[in-house]
């Protein structure tokens, strides 16, 4: 199971990081292997139902994808969890220092997750931060 | 009775097209052939890969004014 196992930290809220982090795990998930995304810091403000905001661009790809029609990471990350049974937790801490509950997040989001489980859930799996 | 689908990903990017066809074959039987239109080079490379790693059957990818149609049968 280890090398089939994809472990995506996202603590970025900048527009690329978001979408490249989306990707992986969208296409990651949907190509048979168990993708676990956990979103924190300056991610999960993003996830918020009442957050209208647009990620920052960090550059002129973020500017670029703007313009055009790229897919919103947000609905990669959403056809991730249900085109390839992914599961995207969202950070207990990030969470408690957001003042938000579950209820308040999107609803394919996963039961708010700690680092202690997720560690120990990504221990056999690749882990890629962004 | 096999049926034939357009997946219309034309004008999105990369991995837009994926996701739909993938979309597209949840709702599919097996034998149906489904044909991707996408206008995103990066597409044209990565779903023949995609369709043999999971194990669907590609047949051909061809050009014709700019769009690429890649041709697929649903085989699980």
């Amino acid at each position: 199971m280890s090398a089939n196992k994809i472990c995506v930290v996202v603590v970025s809220g900048s527009l690329e990081r978001l979408q490249m982090a989306a990707m992986v795990a969208s296409v990651g998930a949907v190509s048979g292997q168990d993708v676990m995304v956990f979103l924190s810091m300056n991610a999960l403000p993003y996830f918020v139902k009442s957050n209208t905001d647009k990620a920052p661009h960090e550059g002129a790809m973020g500017d670029l994808m703007a313009e055009k029609n790229v897919p919103a990471f947000k609905t990669l990350f959403e056809q991730a969890a249900e085109l390839g049974d992914a599961k995207v937790y969202p950070c207990s801490m990030a969470m408690d220092v957001l003042e938000v509950e579950s209820k308040d997040l999107d609803d394919y989001l996963e039961e708010a997750t700690g680092l202690t489980k997720f560690l120990d859930d990504a221990r056999d799996g690749q882990v890629w931060t962004f | 009775m096999a049926e034939k689908k357009i997946v219309d990903g034309r004008g999105s990017f990369c991995p837009g097209p994926l996701m739909e066809l993938i979309a597209a074959l949840k709702s599919s039987e097996v034998g149906d052939e489904l044909e991707v239109l996408s206008t995103d080079k990066g597409s044209v490379n990565d779903i023949p890969e995609w369709v043999n790693k999971v194990g669907h059957e590609y047949i051909s990818t061809t050009e014709a004014d700019g769009v690429w149609h890649i041709m697929i049968r649903k085989a699980k």
